[in-house]
């Protein structure tokens, strides 16, 4: 394996001397779930100030699988999640992503979701909320095959940038070999609304309170019915405490 | 209780407030009338504190206190309600959360220990008996998918909870049904009929009036207080207009 470079899709975004200080990368962490069987996992991207994360996963669901994922990007310097799955026929995979950043922070979300066989669902519903200098990524590539016919994927992307030097990527990438499928995709990248902040400051709610009300709505939702949706929430609020 | 001296408001570089002077004491309610675009939501939100709303040169003062040196979250602790001639829709952030994170701020700035979640529940509930808004409707995201006439019954609602000494009120009768009318007049009443609250009723119709009687009626026109009497000028008003009575 080389050293990924900023050219290369899947890392145009990354801070590659971080990455450089951490290759070769350990193998990703392997998933695999049984044919109809269902299971949920949570992740929290936490490292230390400074630090640098990457986790990586290779994720396989096989006939009629299901499989919830929810993960949280809010540590480190630079900090990566990135996800390879490949669905077999009729399987279903969720994917809800928050990611807050601030300072300098680098934070990113990188999926390719390969539909290999048919009728096999995806959603992915990512929300970023950036302060400071600090960068925010999806990157989501959905591979569809010849013969996956009936593939439903949803992508979802919508970042909130408080500062003016704050930024959000967002790239939603299909690639698609089957003619009887729907791929949804959005993004949206915007700011908090200045009529509602006034609107809850008049009712005599602090500036940051304000601020960080809307933006605990703006991601609430995304870890509803979660594997650790109390651990996941609390630590995106405590996070966005910091943001404000 | 608030004394407008002479106040002047730009939005951008339009003057639209152009020497405005009001009093209002204590145990008073004012009505202000005026055409559209005579900068009575003007008034309202540069009293608020909405950014944007810049104060050239005049001065406000409530309660003793420089009105406009605090911030819009001091200014309601300080005791100002404001309703929304459009109150604002806040998806995802649910009325109660935010009603008894408010009231708790406002507590919290005036050295009051702050109410529990049981304690609070009790006095919104009450409130929101008193409109003839069920806790359902308390308990949804702010004014999303609300009719018009209930975003206004809503304001009303935070009002009677928030139970403020001032409230500023912005065509608060505009989308209300008959009924409806009838409701918000004794609710104002109610809540702020007091020898130590005061309110400026903002409307264009004499309907909401005859509930909420003024003690005084002022003519709003082109950023400026044009005339003033007592309740029989809103009824001159409406019989002949604005252009006969302001010019
Ligand atoms: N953001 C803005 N930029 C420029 N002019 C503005 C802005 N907002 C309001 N105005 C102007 O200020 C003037 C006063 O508006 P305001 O909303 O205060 O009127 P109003 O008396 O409340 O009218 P209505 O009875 O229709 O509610 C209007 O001419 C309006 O166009
Ligand atoms: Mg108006």
């Amino acid at each position: 394996m080389t050293l990924p470079t900023r050219r290369d899709e899947a890392w145009r975004y990354a801070d590659i001397d971080a990455v450089a200080r951490l290759w070769p990368l350990a193998a990703p962490t392997r998933i695999n779930v049984a044919a109809g069987d269902a299971a949920a996992r949570h992740l929290i991207v936490d490292a230390a100030q400074g630090a640098t994360e990457i986790r990586q996963f290779a994720i396989n669901l096989d006939k009629g699988a299901k499989f919830d994922f929810h993960v949280l990007a809010l540590g480190g310097a630079y900090g990566r999640i990135e996800l390879d799955v490949i669905l077999h026929e009729g399987a279903d995979f969720n994917l809800g992503g928050v990611i807050l950043g601030n300072d300098d922070q680098i934070l990113e979300i990188v999926t390719t979701v390969n539909h290999v066989e048919p009728g096999a669902t995806s959603n992915q519903t990512i929300r970023a909320v950036m302060a400071d200098k600090a960068t925010g990524t999806y990157l989501g590539k959905v591979a569809v095959a010849r013969g996956a016919q009936h593939t439903d994927s949803v992508q979802s992307f919508k970042a909130m940038l408080l500062g003016r030097a704050a930024t959000a990527n967002a790239k939603p990438e299909l690639e698609i070999y089957a003619d009887d499928v729907k791929c949804a995709h959005g993004a949206a990248i915007g700011e908090l609304d200045a009529m509602g902040l006034f609107y809850l400051e008049s009712r005599g709610l602090t500036p940051a309170d304000a601020k960080r009300l809307m933006l605990q709505a703006f991601v609430a939702g995304v870890f509803d019915g979660a594997e650790a949706e109390e651990a996941l929430q609390a630590a995106a609020l405590a996070k966005l405490g910091e943001l404000v | 209780m608030l004394n407008i001296n002479n106040l002047h408001t730009a939005i951008g570089d339009k003057e639209i407030l152009k020497g405005l002077s009001l009093k209002i004491n204590a145990g008073e309610i004012h009505a202000i009338m005026g055409p559209n675009g005579a900068g009575k939501s003007t008034l309202t939100y540069t009293l608020g504190g909405r950014p944007g709303y810049e104060v050239t040169s005049g001065a406000v003062e409530f309660d003793g206190q420089d009105l406009l040196a605090l911030a819009p979250h001091e200014r309601a602790a300080a005791g100002l309600f404001l309703g929304f001639q459009y109150p604002v829709e806040i998806p995802g952030v649910s009325n109660v959360q935010f009603l008894r994170e408010a009231l708790n701020a406002q507590r919290k700035l005036r050295g009051e220990a702050p109410l529990s979640g049981g304690e609070f529940l009790k006095v919104a509930r009450a409130q929101a008996d008193a409109m003839g808004m069920n806790m359902d409707m308390l308990k949804r995201p702010v004014n999303v998918g609300f009719s018009g006439g209930e975003k206004k019954r809503n304001e009303m609602v935070q009002m009677g909870i928030l139970d403020p000494k001032l409230a500023i009120l912005d065509e608060t009768d505009s989308g209300l049904d008959i009924d409806a009318l009838r409701v918000v007049g004794e609710g104002i009443n109610r809540v702020m009929r007091k020898p130590d609250k005061a309110v400026l009723l903002i409307t264009h119709y004499q309907r909401l009036l005859d509930y909420v009687q003024p003690d005084f009626v002022h003519v709003l026109a082109a950023g400026r207080i044009v005339k003033s009497g007592g309740p029989e000028l809103a009824l001159e008003l409406e019989r002949e207009g604005y252009a006969e009575i302001a010019a």
